[in-house]
């Protein structure tokens, strides 16, 4: 009952799918790995560097994983969302659900040696790494479960020994952080390279420039990795930068433009610059990308964007929508299956908040712990510095 | 200084607006005179403002029902006043314009003055404030928003080199006239890089003053103030209080209202213990002392409106009034704006001191996110009650150490 189909827009017909014996239909596999070749979405824009082919080997397992994990991300930030407004989560937090494919396909094409660091939209970033939905929740909840403890919130995720060093609030300064991280790992001879990731709000900070020049001078094993969702906070990016092509910003330092939205384009354009960079020093990857929420949970994302806009990308280039149909393309599973791993996903992001829920706040000596990690005695001090005061660990 | 007098004696039957056509070289001398002769009320000119105030009101005949403003309507009115009074102010940081700022301070400027006075800027603070820095040079009067205080580390070299130093490194040739503006301090659960107070950092360098609102009427009279002053000025507001409504007297609310700066206020009179706060501790102070009035202690609660130049004189003369002192701010403790009203006093009073000065302040150690450890690192009413009985030799016994 297969049909053969190479073009990736077909869904397969109702009829088909109904008609499918449960005696011909296999379940899908979790572990074929026999080789596939999609093409990408659009082919990859180059900037002092002949770009990569646009076609991308993959297989039926990585194609399944890719659709699990990102309906796992998509949930994670959609149930963020609902905590949000029901004040569970406080403070600032800013959502992924769109870039999921960034992510995805990062992790693919890359090792848990090599380093990511990014700014405050990290949640999925972390995931990716190999965080869990638990440690995910009861950080944005501020408990002691969470991957920071609690101590950090939804903008200091980490995880270092995935070589995951966050989770950073002010915009820009994880690009130096960044090209640092290439910069040991180049000192140490590791043969692992850094994804330093960035917005397009980010992209005109002085400091980038300067850790870039740096970068080049010394061939740091540094992929600066744009995410332009085309709005920095509230701002347009043509109303931001003078040249919005931010895989041309590099000038001497080569550059490619990747539909961010497309997981295979990702996974090909970071393996293409993981070779790259170990042999010739830094490279710029602009992600071609989109977020459905606002800039954080306090902007409602419609005041400087159409809503029919935002609606456009999700029918048009929804990542998670791309990879169905590339599954339901190649018959490697069927609407329902889909459908049932999308409630699986739900699933197990509830079950996590209420695991996370039950997580207790920190504990009050967590207030003094962490300032350093070699105190030497040294006092510190509460509010009231002759009622509560402690010596540092 | 005989002028001085004269001007000061001139100033009693004065209404309300008098004070901003007197210019800076007059407050000197006036404010020299306060301190010195101690005959005239110690308490300053400030609050011979608000003793006048009722006189103003009954001579112009204004109607006693007060307005009532929230501090964000007094900022973004005093905003466009200002850029209509003078065409060389204008507004530049991130989303002032089209998003009608970050805080909604700018809302409604962009379409009353257009984007070539109120301007947005990419997300590049050493960039802007240089920018602004450098109009200023040039005869401009730029208001810098910086989105929150914390951002402004990333320019700091410019506010600190490039705007507070210049007038003195040129003899007087280049002055900045810029005010920088935006949200310090703590917010709710923003974590540890989203809530440092940068008074302590700022107020520490000659060459600037910096200014630190409360209430709306603080709100609108120092930002005029801050515009219209020749020298670069750091305005420290509280992301917390944009929300919150103040009575407004009738004078507040003319256009040509201003505050002077380097005045502290009397907020609370007392004679027991006195507390001094900025921003939003002062309505954290005015509960305490509600709360200690109970306790048959009187507090007076200064609301030091200016952590550069620093009333030091209305903090002495309360000091001698009282003999006890707690410093109340959210920043970090160790050389804080406390440390210094302290050495102040005890340079100044130290023989009208019943008791050690007490500083109340924020956690020596990063702000936590996790809710519970976010109130204990920053002062609640609780400590301010228990650190003024202490001074007043009425506390329990000290809880052991943590």
């Amino acid at each position: 009952m297969t049909l053969a189909r190479r073009s990736s827009g077909f869904l397969k017909p109702l009829s088909t799918a109904c008609s499918s014996s449960f005696l011909h239909r296999r379940p899908y596999s979790t572990d074929d790995t026999t080789t596939i070749t999609v093409e990408t979405s659009v082919p990859f824009t180059g900037h002092n560097c002949e770009p990569p082919s646009r076609s991308v080997d993959t297989n039926p397992k990585e194609l399944m994983t890719f659709f699990t994990d990102m309906a796992l991300m998509r949930r994670m930030e959609i149930a963020a969302d609902s905590l949000y407004k029901s004040k569970l989560i406080r403070g600032f937090c800013h959502l992924y659900d769109g870039q999921e494919a960034v992510s995805i396909g990062m992790e693919a094409a890359i090792t848990k040696k090599d380093c990511i660091i990014t700014a405050y939209r990290d949640h999925c970033l972390f995931l990716g790494r190999g965080g869990t939905l638990l440690e995910s929740f009861a950080e944005l909840m501020g408990r002691t479960a969470g991957c920071s403890n609690g101590k950090g919130g939804s903008m200091h995720f980490y995880k270092k020994e995935a070589c995951f060093y966050g989770g950073h609030g002010i915009v820009g300064a994880q690009v130096p952080l960044g090209c640092g991280l290439a910069f040991a790992q180049k000192y140490r001879k590791e043969g692992h390279v850094t994804f330093t990731m960035y917005g397009d709000g980010a992209a005109n900070q002085g400091q980038l420039f300067e850790a870039l020049n740096m970068a080049a001078l010394w061939d740091l094993p540094a992929i600066l990795v744009c995410e332009n969702n085309h709005y920095g906070m509230g701002t347009a990016e043509w109303r931001a930068a003078k040249s919005p092509a931010y895989y041309k910003r590099g000038d001497y330092v080569p550059g490619l433009k990747v539909d961010g939205m497309d997981a295979f384009a990702v996974k090909q354009a970071c393996k293409f610059a993981k070779e790259h960079v170990l042999k010739n020093g830094p490279i710029i990857l602009e992600m071609d990308t989109y977020r459905y929420h606002g800039h954080s949970m306090s902007d409602p994302g419609s005041t400087y964007r159409t809503r029919d806009e935002i609606s456009g990308v999700r029918q048009e280039r929804d990542p998670i929508e791309r990879i169905r149909k590339l599954i339901l393309a190649h018959d490697l599973a069927t609407e329902k299956e889909l459908k049932d791993i999308e409630k699986q996903a739900r699933k197990e992001v509830d079950e996590a908040i209420v695991k996370a829920k039950e997580s207790p706040m920190p504990d009050e000596p967590e207030l003094f712990t962490n300032v350093y990690r070699k105190g030497f005695g040294v006092e510190s001090f509460g509010a009231d510095r002759k009622e509560l005061r402690t010596t540092l660990p | 200084m005989a002028i001085g007098v004269a001007s000061f004696n001139l100033l009693q039957p004065v209404i309300g607006n008098y004070f901003c056509l007197i210019d800076e070289n007059m407050w000197g001398i006036i404010r020299q005179n306060v301190g010195v002769t101690g005959g005239l009320s110690s308490q300053g000119l400030g609050n011979h403002m608000m003793r006048l105030r009722p006189v103003a009101s009954a001579m112009r005949n204004y109607s006693s029902a007060t307005k009532e403003m929230t501090v964000r309507d007094a900022l973004n009115s005093a905003l466009d006043e200002e850029m209509a009074a003078d065409p060389n102010v204008f507004v530049m940081g991130e989303e002032v314009g089209e998003y009608q700022g970050a805080y909604k301070i700018t809302k409604g400027l962009l379409d009353k003055y257009g984007p070539e006075r109120v301007v947005d800027t990419p997300i590049t603070e050493a960039g802007f404030a240089g920018i602004g820095v450098g109009a200023a040079y040039h005869g401009l009067r730029p208001v810098i928003e910086f989105m929150t205080f914390n951002f402004s580390m990333q320019a700091i070299d410019h506010v600190i080199n490039s705007a507070a130093k210049s007038n003195y490194m040129s003899a007087g040739q280049i002055n900045v006239p810029i005010v920088f503006r935006g949200p310090n301090g703590p917010a709710a659960g923003v974590g540890a890089q989203h809530s440092q107070c940068y008074g302590a950092w700022y107020g520490s360098v000659p060459g600037l003053k910096v200014l630190v609102p409360y209430s709306s009427e603080d709100a609108r009279g120092l930002l005029k103030a801050a515009i219209r002053d020749p020298d670069p000025v750091v305005f420290l507001e509280n992301e917390l209080l944009y929300g919150e409504s103040f009575p407004v007297s009738a004078e507040s609310l003319d256009s040509s209202f201003c505050l002077p700066i380097g005045k502290a206020k009397i907020e609370r009179e007392g004679k027991d213990i006195t507390i001094t706060a900025f921003s939003k501790m002062v309505g954290y102070a005015l509960k305490a002392a509600e709360i200690l009035e109970k306790d048959g202690i009187n507090a007076e609660v200064i609301n030091l409106r200016s952590i550069r130049p620093l009333d030091r004189a209305t903090i002495n003369a309360s000091v001698r009034k009282t003999n006890r002192l707690v410093t109340v701010e959210e920043g970090f403790p160790q050389h804080g704006i406390g440390a210094e009203i302290c050495a102040s006093v005890v340079e100044d009073s130290f023989g009208y001191l019943d008791a050690p000065v007490e500083r109340i302040a924020g956690a020596d150690v990063p702000t936590p996110y996790a809710a519970n450890l976010e109130r204990m690192a920053f002062p609640q009413i609780e400590d301010i009650v228990r650190a003024a009985k202490r001074a007043c030799y009425r506390s329990v016994p000290m809880s052991a150490t943590a």
